[in-house]
This record gives C-alpha cells, structure tokens and sequence, in this order.
C-alpha cells in the first residue's frame, strides 16, 4: 500500500481512470433507485444482445432492511457499488481486475488475494452467473460474475460483470473500523459528515415512515404502466422498453421499502418476486429483440 | 515405455468440485484409452484451484494392428447377398472365411498413432466433462467449471495437435499467480512439469496440501503453547482454495470471548473459512485463529494477518450486535413472527406447527417421565429463535440459540436444555437427548414432521427426502430404544408411516450388525411399540440360534405348508384338537404338551418375557418332530384328518403369538 491511501473519491477517480484506460465508457450513476449496481440498465440490459459493451461507473445502491440508523459501523442502507460489465469478457479479464486492485493500492505479493467460489443469482431480474467472490485478507472486496443469464434469457456473448463494494473495500484501503471514519476527501471531510444524517433519516422512513398501503398502490401502479409503456412505441416505431424498464426498477424498490417495513408475510414474498420477474423478463425480451433487429 | 501428460489450466476451480473432477478425469482417460485397447501401466489425476492434471505412463507409441471379424450372410445364400457383403467389406468372395455355414471377412485394422487417439479422447474429455455446474466464457460454445485457458497435452515428448474451440494444446504450463517467475514454463514429461510446478510455488496434490496446511498450522499453535481445533471439513475445502497454501496465525480481540463459543467458531468457520485455537489447558477457545493464505507474504504475512483479524472482528461485531439484540426480546414474545413464517403450504405456518408440537409434547411427557407443562413450554418456544438475527445470520445454530436465550432470560434449565436438544439426533454420530422434558419435544418435533408430511403424501422416493423424514425416523427409533420410551406409535401414526418406522428399524438393525429380517416377522403381529418390538426380536433371534429354535421353524414351515395346501381345497376345520381315541402316542402328546404349554406361553407374552415365552415355545419341538416322524396327517378317515388339522393349525396359531415365523428368511 503507498504511504497515503487513497481517499473515497481518490479511490472512486483512480477506479475511473484504470477503466476508462482500459476503453471502458465511464458512465454517471442511474438516476432513479436500485438495490445493486446490476441493476442499472447499462448492466441488466446492455448484457444482452449481441453488441459488445464496455462500461463502469459508480451506483449508489439502497438496501433499506439494512439500515441502521447510522449505529452500525457496518451497515448502510445508502452505499455505492463500482460497477464494470466488459462484453464479451476479455480473456484476461482476471488479470484486468488484479490490476485494478493493484491501482487502488492492493498488492497481492502483500495481501492474500483469493477467488472464493460464489455463484451468483438475483432472482427477481432472472439473471444468473457463475464466479467468485474475491478476497483480500478474508475480505469480500468485489464480487466477478460471468453472466449466463438475464430475465431468462440466454447472455451470447458472455459478458464478465465486476462488483466492488466501495465503502468496503476503502474502509480496508484506509485501515478504518467504522464507515463513517472514512476520510471523503483528502482535506478532511469524513463519510459520516456526508451521509451520516441521510442514514438517520432514511433508516426512520424506511422501517416506520412511510404508509405500506401507499406503497402497496404505488407498486401496483407501476406494474401497470409497465405493461402499458410495452404496448406503446416511439417515434421510429420501437417499443418504450426504456422507460418501461425504470418502472420495473422503481417496483423493485417499493418493494424493498415494504419488505424494510415487515410488511410482506413470508408466503407472499415468492409472490411478489414473481411478479417483478415477469416485468423485467417482458423488458428484456423486449430490449433483446430490439438490439437483435439493430445488428 | 511413452508417457502422457494433460493439464487443464483453468480460472480458479471451485474448492468443493475438485477432488470429483479429479477422480472423473482419472476415470474417463481410463476409459477411453482402454477402448483403444491400451492398457497404461499407471495413471494418476490431480485437482488444484487453476489446474486438472492427468499422467498416464506406459501408452504404446500406437495402436498394434488388429484383425476384426464380420459375420456375412450363410454360405448358401444368394449371390446378390454374398455381392452386398463384398461391397460392404472392399473384399474378394476368396478373402472370405466359412465357418458353420456361414461366411465371415476378416478385415485387416491399421493400429492409429496414438497421439490421434489422445486428441480425440482430451475432446471428448473436455467437452463431456460431469462438472456439477459449468458454464460459457467470452464468444466460444465450450462449457467449462470456469474459463479454460490453456491446455498442456504431450505425449512421448512431443505436443499432440490439439484443438479444441480454438484452444490449442501447446507444452506450456504456469505456477502461481503471484509468486515465482510468474511467467509459463515448458514441460516435456511430467518430471518437467513436477519441477515447474514446485518451482513456481505450486503443490500439485490435494493431500499433499492438506498435509502442509496441518503441519504448518500445529506448528504456529504449539509455538505460542496453543492447540488447532482440527476440522476435516473445513481442511478440504481450503486446501482447495490455495495452490501454496501458507497457515498464519492471526489474534481476535479477547473481549468477544464472552459470545457463546459455538457463534465464534461458526463465525470463524462459514464466513471467514478459518480454524479456530484453544488453550489445551482450559480447552476453552483462545482468542486466536488461523487463517489459510495462498501466498508466503513478503512481510511474513503480517498485513494479511492483521488485516483478517480486522475482517473477523467486524464479524463477531455483527454477531455481538445480534447476541445483544436478541437477548432483549423473549422468546415467547417472538411467537407471534412465526404466524407469518410458512412451514409448507400444505401444512400450515410456523406457528401451526408449533401448536401441534405443543399438544404432541403434552401427550408424550407423562410417557416419558416428564413434567407436561415443562414439556409444553419448551415445545412452545423450541422454534422461536427462528426469529432472532443470530439464527437468520447462521441457521445452523438454530436450537442451540435458543437454548442460551431461554436461559439468558430465566427459564428452567430443563426447558433451555429442551429447546437446545429438540433436533437432535441430527445425524448418525449424534447423540440423543436424555432429559425427560428434551426426550418428549425431541419426539413431539419429529412425530409431527413425519405425521404431516405423510398426511400430505410427502413421502421419500428412493433417494429424494427433500424433508428428511428418514432422519426423522430414525431419530424417534433411536430415542425410543436408547430411553425404553413405551409408546405406541399407532396413535399418531397410520399404517403407512408405520411401514416407514419397520424400514428404518431394519436399517438400523442393519447397520448394527444384527439380524433385520424379523423385523417384518414381528411388525406383522400389529405392535406398535418399538421398545417391546425390538425385545420380541432379540429373543428371537436368540431362539432361533438355537437347535429347538432352528428345528421348530422346520416344523412350523411343514405344518404351514399342509395347512395351505389344504385351505386351498376348502376352508379348514375350526376349534382345538381333541385327543382321539386310538389315536397313535405321538398325536396324542403333542396335543398334551400344547394344552400345557400355551396358556404358560400367553403369561409371558403377556408379562412381555419374550424368551419365556419362547423357551416354553421350545418344548414342543420335539412332540412336532416325533408327530411328523411317525403321523399321517393326511389319513384316509376323514374325522382323523380333520383333527390332525386342527392340531397342526393349533401349533402354527400358537407360535403366532411370537412372531409371524412365515416371514422369517433362511
């Protein structure tokens, strides 16, 4: 490690400027409410289809049962994830990543870097890959994932998908116990003075705030207008799968809200999952046929 | 003789799947290099995290040449098919063999070169290869446990042409990712390959890795006077996640010492993958672990060490903030929970099932010698740490959580106890609970799986049992004996699940080295009581070791067969035999010996003295031996029959009463 570690955007820019080198389109965070930097369309749908596509970029992730109230040095239910997703997968592409690690100041001839099996899966996307959760001194730092699948479609050609957990994997960078000691920046400003009132806040909304028979409506709504935007096209005749999309994105967060407010019995969890699956399963099938007719 | 070396380098094999791929590997070439008639006087596979490697030493250069016989059509037969033999086989009618009329073409076989052999067998090697899970990389088609990257394939020295999805077999192989020369090496033999390997900080065997990692890691134990938690389990799958595996002894902090010792070594084991140190003074866990790092750091594995202490403590931090948390809710108050906790569609939530536990546990603690309300309160909160985070967070502790909760909040050490003991016996090795409140929510737990899941028709197909209902079984068949639990089974369970009990108790009978085919002999009579059903067949198996015992089953199978014969011809005369006059001596003292024996054989089968019983049972071996001898059953007056009937269904009924000796193999 030099004798300065990076700071958390120091880490973030160095990450940029590693991939971007690397020919990867360095993207800004999706604008609308993910649990998972997968699930930004760059990755779920540009996954599929037969055109190559090189990107990162950096996703906060909401993972609202998580929360704690900003009392957990752990736990967060705001945080980032640095996503890359290289299709098709470079056959060095294990050694790309090594080396992004090597950038942001992991040395492997110092640090016990292993590939510990991890098959990957996210069901209410339908998507699935084989791969490794990687590990630095018994850490996870990022998750490598082969795409087989997405909303049950077949991923040719196989893209590789990176997953870093950026507060993590700096917090181990920095040699910090607790996320909010985090330096933010190298003149000072820690994580907890950026985000430590939003976790307050956030954590009181998500697990008593908001109105479950609100969310409940707003989920149906969106389910709706899914089907709706399906059936619509634009312009050049082509189906509104992109707006459709981030609907089944903003369904996938009301139902993690409700999930964060207990308020889904267990039995109807597969229910739900189910139905955010076939929404994203139509937008894929959609995008897939539209890339297809593109090539 | 030439040797044959293939290595399959690969992206890092998972630790769990590698042992089978190497006996899958070694097993396939096996196979297809006997096809090719070749018979390798040695060949050996190896796994490792990157890498799959076979040699075979003592392949012939080539195939010998073989003649191979084709059977044609008769001598006789027309021309037309002699003319299509020909065609087929490229020979003249004189190249042709005639042997018992028929002719037959002996057609010269050209032995193959056997490097064409070995790249047609690595294809089908590759391409068919039984991994568990596999999947596609970049553009290609090929199927692979994790991407291919290169193939070694040489034989006699020399690379064997090889293609397969554009993966060409070349002579190269690579050593670890991140120490040595980090460049590929040329190997020519496997001893080139052997030192390349050893070179470049790779060990090639899975035991050997073992091996090391046990060696090395009682070594930094014992240094600091500490001693290595040893763990089988745990010892494969980590010599299978490093190819130069190095232990590193790393310190906890202390403080966590006060979390239940099984939450730290689980902890320690799932999600970090490391073994856990104790003080061999106390035998308690020291404050200590020893993680398996895949590379000598270059500081001697000081950051690493430090560096996985921080990750552990965060852990054991998350698994504090649980232990604290739980412990402020009662576990009676998480009961509620379970209503929105689905056990199986068809059988209800949680919740349900617990109240049914509850009833059952009632019900069988005065069976057992234990309080009913004691019972009912352990059975009524055995689920609840299903709720807590600590069991969310590792569900292989359920139980044993809720065990240290019942007792942090209170409750009578008999019911903590209970509530820690009620799955067990989880297995084979495991022992059974022998508290009586633990015994009756043990049984409670499991009748109500086994009569739910049989009532729904969720029973066990060969070897599916996705809700382990053997385990089940077995476990009430063991706590049942191992306690001389008397009950009877029939009240909760039908005749299916107690077909389902008599099969499990023969296995387990089975396995004990006992004699498990009179198991059916005694289900038969209708028991339902396993502690009074394993006593009848051990006196049995007693008795029939005996001579009485061995020759009275020869009668009763005599006189079963007569008497079958006969129902067969019409129904059998009812009621006792009389002693006829003029029978001969022999009818007359069977019938004397049993007017004296049976009554005394009910009193003991009565008062459950099996062996008595049976002991009286062998006083009529001898009058049966001497009445066959010397008796007629099938005299010509009829009433004289008919009474030799009686008599003979007289003796069959009365060793009824022991066991169905129909049933009894041998």
């Amino acid at each position: 490690m030099s004798a300065e570690p990076l700071s958390f955007q120091d880490l973030i820019l160095t990450l940029h400027a590693y991939w971007s080198d690397k020919g990867c389109v360095i993207l800004q965070p999706y604008d609308v409410e993910v649990g998972a930097g997968t699930l930004h369309p760059a990755t779920v749908l540009r996954a599929l289809g037969p055109k190559s596509w090189n990107a990162a970029y950096v996703q906060p992730s909401r993972r609202p049962a998580d929360g704690r109230y900003g009392e957990n040095p752990n736990r967060l239910q705001h945080y980032y994830q640095y996503q890359v997703i290289l299709k098709p997968n470079p056959p060095d592409m294990q050694d790309l990543y090594l080396g992004s690690l090597a950038a942001i100041g992991l040395d492997p001839t110092l640090h016990d870097i292993r590939f510990v099996e991890d098959d990957w899966e996210n069901p209410t996307v339908g998507a699935w890959g084989l791969g490794w959760e990687v590990w630095c001194d018994g850490m996870e730092v990022s998750q490598y994932t082969y795409f087989q699948q997405v909303g049950g479609l077949d991923v040719d050609p196989v893209a590789g998908e990176l997953t870093y957990g950026l507060e993590r994997l700096c917090m181990y960078v920095q040699g910090v116990d607790n996320v909010y000691d985090l330096k933010f920046n190298k003149a000072g400003v820690t994580y907890g003075e950026v985000f430590l009132e939003n976790e307050r806040q956030q954590s009181a909304a998500n697990f008593h705030g908001f109105d479950v028979a609100m969310l409940q409506r707003q989920f149906v709504d969106m389910e709706t207008e899914v089907r709706s935007l399906l059936g619509q096209t634009g312009p050049q005749g082509q189906v509104l799968v992109l707006p459709a999309y981030d609907r089944v994105l903003k369904a996938s967060h009301l139902f993690n809200l409700m999930d964060a407010r207990g308020a889904i019995a267990v039995a109807e969890r597969q229910s739900y999952i189910g139905r955010i699956r076939d929404l994203c399963k139509m937008c894929a099938e959609a995008w897939l046929k539209q890339q297809t007719a593109a090539a | 003789m030439p040797q044959l070396l293939l290595e399959l380098f690969s992206e890092e094999i998972p630790a769990r799947m590698q042992a089978q791929a190497a006996r899958d590997l070694e097993r396939m070439a096996r196979e297809k290099l006997a096809e090719a008639g070749f018979i390798p006087e040695g060949v050996k596979a190896f796994a490792g995290p990157r890498r799959l490697t076979l040699v075979a030493d003592g392949v012939p250069p080539a195939q010998s040449d073989r003649n191979e016989e084709r059977k044609g059509p008769r001598a006789n037969a027309p021309d037309q098919a002699v003319e299509g033999f020909l065609r087929s086989t490229g020979l003249t009618r004189d190249q042709l063999v005639e042997r018992d009329g028929a002719l037959f073409a002996v057609i010269a076989k050209k032995g193959r070169p056997t490097p064409e052999i070995i790249a047609e067998m690595t294809q089908q090697i590759v391409r068919g290869f039984p991994w568990p899970k596999s999947m596609k990389w970049g553009t290609g088609s090929l199927r692979w446990v994790r991407p291919l990257q290169r193939i070694l394939c040489v034989f006699d020295g020399e690379v064997v042409a090889l293609d397969i999805d554009g993966i060409k077999a070349g002579d190269l192989s690579e050593g670890h990712r991140f120490m040595g020369a980090r460049q590929p090496f040329r190997a020519r033999t496997f001893d080139q390959y052997a030192d390349g390997l050893a070179a470049g900080f790779v060990v090639l065997e899975a035991e050997e890795r073992r091996a090391r990692i046990l060696h090395e890691a009682r070594t930094l134990c014992h240094a600091r006077n500490l001693e290595l938690v040893e763990d089988e389990g745990l010892l494969d799958e980590v010599a299978g996640l490093a190819e130069w595996p190095t232990p590193i002894l790393g310190d906890m902090d202390p403080a966590f010492l006060d979390l239940p010792a099984e939450v730290i070594r689980t902890s320690m084991r799932t999600h970090q993958k490391y073994f856990a140190v104790r003080d061999p003074k106390t035998g308690k866990l020291a404050p200590h672990f020893v993680t398996v790092a895949n590379i000598e750091a270059i500081d001697g594995g000081a950051a690493i060490a430090a560096g996985n202490a921080r990750v552990l403590s965060a852990r054991l931090n998350d698994a504090r903030f649980f232990w604290d948390e739980d412990r402020k809710v009662s576990l009676e108050s998480r009961l509620e929970k379970l209503k929105g906790v689905t056990f199986h569609a068809k059988l209800g939530t949680m919740y349900e099932r617990v109240e049914r536990i509850e009833t059952l546990a009632r019900e069988i603690a005065p069976l057992v010698g234990a309080d009913p309300e004691l019972a009912a309160q352990a059975a009524r909160l055995a689920k609840a740490d299903l709720g807590t985070g600590m069991v969310g967070e590792f569900p292989e502790l359920q139980g044993l959580m809720g065990g240290y909760y019942a007792r942090a909040e209170g409750l009578p050490d008999v019911v903590a106890a209970a509530v820690r003991d009620h799955y067990k016996p989880v297995g084979p090795s495991d022992s059974v609970p022998t508290a009586p409140v633990s015994v009756a929510v043990a049984l409670a737990d499991k009748l109500d799986t086994l009569v739910g899941f049989f009532a729904i028709d969720e029973k066990p197909t060969g070897s599916r049992d996705p809700y382990a209902l053997r385990r089940a079984a077995l476990g009430v068949i063991r706590i049942v004996l191992d306690k001389g639990v008397r009950l009877h089974l029939g009240r909760w369970a039908d005749a299916s699940l107690l077909a389902f009990f008599a099969d499990r108790l023969k296995v387990l009978l089975r396995d004990q080295g006992k004699r498990h085919d009179l198991v059916d002999a005694v289900f038969a009579l209708g028991d339902d009581d396993l502690v009074r059903i394993v006593d009848r067949i051990e006196a049995l198996d007693g008795f029939l070791k005996t001579e009485d015992g061995a020759n009275l089953l020869a009668g009763y199978r005599r006189a079963a067969n007569i008497l079958k014969a006969e129902e067969k011809k019409g129904a059998l005369p009812t009621g006792p035999a009389s002693a006829m006059p003029e029978a001969p001596q022999e009818e007359l003292a069977l019938i004397a010996t049993l007017r004296n024996a049976q009554p005394e054989i009910e009193i003991a089968l009565k008062d459950e003295r099996f062996a008595d019983a049976l002991s009286m049972m062998a006083f009529l071996r001898a009058p049966v031996d001497a009445f066959f001898d010397k008796v007629l059953v099938n005299a010509e007056d009829a009433a004289v029959r008919q009474n030799r009937l009686r008599l003979l269904a007289q003796v069959r009924d009365a060793m009824g009463l022991v066991a169905d000796f129909s049933l009894i193999a041998g």
